[in-house]
């Protein structure tokens, strides 16, 4: 355990010193960067709670990605036009406010991952994976079909959101906003992990008929577990629309899905701090491989194969030696 | 609607279903022998169409470039079983999902290095195009004809191989028992290659035939790939005739509900609109069937347990 807290310090400290450093010598692209490191940690954070406490392999975040981004592209454009989203029943007004589009991305996100969980927890293993994913692509056609807002060109808000007290245009401001969200996911990750229910839940991955012999039904804790991890990551697609100001299907895309695995998986699946190494990581491959080739994603492609078929724990698995994680 | 374009769409979904086959029956058979799910392939079915595009562009000959696509695609398929894929056979699904998506990234973007962004064509030869006019007055292209009528020689060739010959034994066996199979003296390792590369030639076939009718590019197999998932999904995980048979309900669903479905709506909307909530709910069409089937089936209309 020692050494992993050493790692997750280090990194902690990384994620701290590298936008002082870009802040004070006014490298605001080095800011984006980071707020989209610590925005894609947190759509990994939120897939962790199925896959690394849960086992759940969803292969179909990219929906909770893409409703959570569609709910604050929704909002955002109806306030930019000010043309109310409904008039009846009651009258609905768009939004520029981001505590109130999390909270609707949170809830549209927690409400499909509920319909989606329901109908997919029916099954496990493979079917699982293919139905997540397959769910997912539905989304993905859905808003390139759907011209209201923007079909497959997808929608520019032209204006950040505001939040009370902040100025989120200014780099450094919305990178604040996102390390603090991050910052509260890990913690209620870790008190989760920690908690009874979290134990249950662990518990229903390694032996689900242990679980069900004391009285738990694993359907239940699942299903909850998969609803928390969607509203996350919905939180996350929510930011990360903001953080580019644009909305598209790609959003939805299991090129998606797979790149918030990936994250969990190049940090270490169900180690706390897993995602943020692996967001990390992705992001500075791309920073640095991108620069040197058109062809960057060969590179990641062969890494994370080298990972799955070699360094089975990930970054911080391999850094922190042979430590079970989440025991 | 009239009863002409009613046949042709069905047709248009029966050509359409056959070509899902091609790719679900190797996604099957490859997971029901070896239990492996593999998203690479799509891969091989874009290599396979890559490969027609190239030996068409070189030779002018079509039966040349389909040959190339099996031959590729198998070879192709059976380098990634030894080197890759050998391996992941004792992990579990998340290790398999993500090896192969690894594999998708350095495939998708190797073919890109190689072929370029810009898409390749390949032409349907001249002797197959045009149309011919069906029993009932159909007129229908020639060449979406002899797709479907060549996807059911192929479908029915796999389902004999598999029913009665030597290999088609052993690969049963192998899904009912591997470990016995192998105690019996067959070499699994080389029957799994085999599986493999026969999956994975299919695919190649499918993605050279479609090649003719859309255009060659890298990515083209991912929406395939994914459909081919729903197909089994519906099918059950491992049955070649669970494959035939979601096939056949994904493409014809498919492509029927584009048809259909706007002028449905046409009849209570007005005409811009019906066609905008038409297409969105066509396009979620196949996974409501799938939901419905997993509701009433959760393990597929012909899966096991």
């Amino acid at each position: 355990m020692a050494r992993e807290t050493y790692i997750n310090a280090a990194l902690t400290l990384a994620l701290v010193l590298v936008p002082l450093w870009a802040w004070s010598t006014g490298q605001a692209y080095i800011l984006t960067l980071c707020t989209k490191v610590a925005i894609l940690a947190l759509a990994g954070v939120g897939l962790n709670i199925a896959l690394g406490l849960g086992g759940l392999v969803s292969f179909g975040h990219a929906a909770f990605f893409g409703i959570g981004g569609y709910a604050m592209g929704i909002l955002a454009s109806h306030a930019q036009i000010m043309d109310p989203i409904a008039e009846w029943p009651f009258l609905i007004e768009g939004t520029k406010s981001m505590p109130v589009i999390w909270l609707v991305a949170m809830l549209a996100s927690a409400f499909a991952a509920l319909l989606i969980g329901a109908l997919s927890l029916r099954t496990s293993g493979v079917y699982f994976i293919m139905i997540t994913l397959a769910f997912g692509q539905m989304l993905y056609y859905f808003t390139i079909g759907w011209p209201a807002y923007g079909g497959e060109d997808g929608l520019s808000i032209y204006v950040r959101n505001s939040f009370p007290g902040l100025n989120t245009l200014v780099p450094a401001q919305f990178l604040i906003l996102a390390y603090v969200i991050l910052g509260l996911a890990l913690l209620f990750s870790a008190r989760l992990a920690r908690a009874p229910f979290g134990l249950a839940l662990t518990a229903a991955r390694q032996n689900a008929d242990r679980v069900e012999t004391v009285g738990i039904t694993p359907f239940k804790l699942r299903l909850v577990a998969f609803v928390i991890s969607g509203a996350i990551t919905g939180l996350a697609g929510a930011l990360f629309a903001d953080l580019n100001r644009f909305i598209s299907p790609t959003m939805f895309s299991w090129h998606t899905s797979g790149e918030i695995m990936i994250f969990v998986i190049l940090g270490g699946v169900g180690r706390l701090y897993g995602p943020v190494a692996g967001a990390a990581l992705f992001i500075l491959l791309e920073h640095l491989l991108g620069g040197i080739s058109d062809y960057w994603l060969i590179y990641v492609g062969a890494l994370l194969l080298g990972v799955v078929l070699f360094a089975r724990g990930g970054l911080i698995g391999t850094l922190a030696g042979r430590e079970v994680a989440h025991g | 609607m009239t009863f002409l374009l009613f046949a042709e769409q069905l047709l248009n979904g029966l050509q359409f279903g056959i070509m899902l086959f091609l790719m679900a029956a190797g996604l099957t058979l490859v997971f029901g022998v070896m239990g492996l799910i593999n998203l690479a392939h799509g891969s091989l079915y874009m290599i396979g169409a890559f490969a027609a595009a190239t030996v068409a562009g070189l030779t002018g000959s079509f039966l040349l470039a389909l040959a190339a696509s099996l031959a590729a695609a198998a070879v192709a398929g059976a380098v990634i079983e030894m080197t890759v894929i050998r391996r992941l056979y004792k992990r579990d699904h998340l290790d398999q999902v993500l090896a192969t998506f690894a594999l998708i990234l350095i495939l998708s973007e190797g073919t890109r290095w190689v072929f370029g962004s810009f898409p390749l064509y390949l032409d349907v030869p001249s002797y197959l195009s045009g149309p011919v006019t069906l029993p009932g007055g159909i007129q229908y292209p020639l060449y979406r004809l002899t797709i479907i009528v060549a996807g059911l020689i192929v479908a029915a060739g796999l389902f004999a191989l598999i029913a009665r010959t030597r290999i088609g034994i052993q690969i049963r066996a192998g899904e009912a028992d591997r470990e016995m199979i192998a105690a019996l003296g067959v070499d699994i390792s080389k029957l799994y290659t085999l599986v493999f590369a026969l999956g994975a030639a299919l695919a190649g076939l499918a993605g050279a035939m479609v090649g003719a009718i859309q255009s060659v590019q890298v990515g083209m197999g991912e929406p395939v790939l994914i459909l081919a998932f729903v197909v089994i999904v519906i099918g059950g995980i491992g049955s070649i005739k669970g494959a035939l048979v979601g096939s056949l309900l994904v493409g014809v669903t498919d492509t029927m509900g584009g048809v259909l479905l706007p002028r449905m709506f046409g009849l209570f909307m007005d005409a811009s609109a019906a066609t905008t909530v038409g297409a969105s709910l066509s396009s979620m069409l196949i996974y409501i069937l799938m939901a419905a089937v997993l509701i009433v089936r959760p393990s597929g209309l012909y899966g096991s347990a």
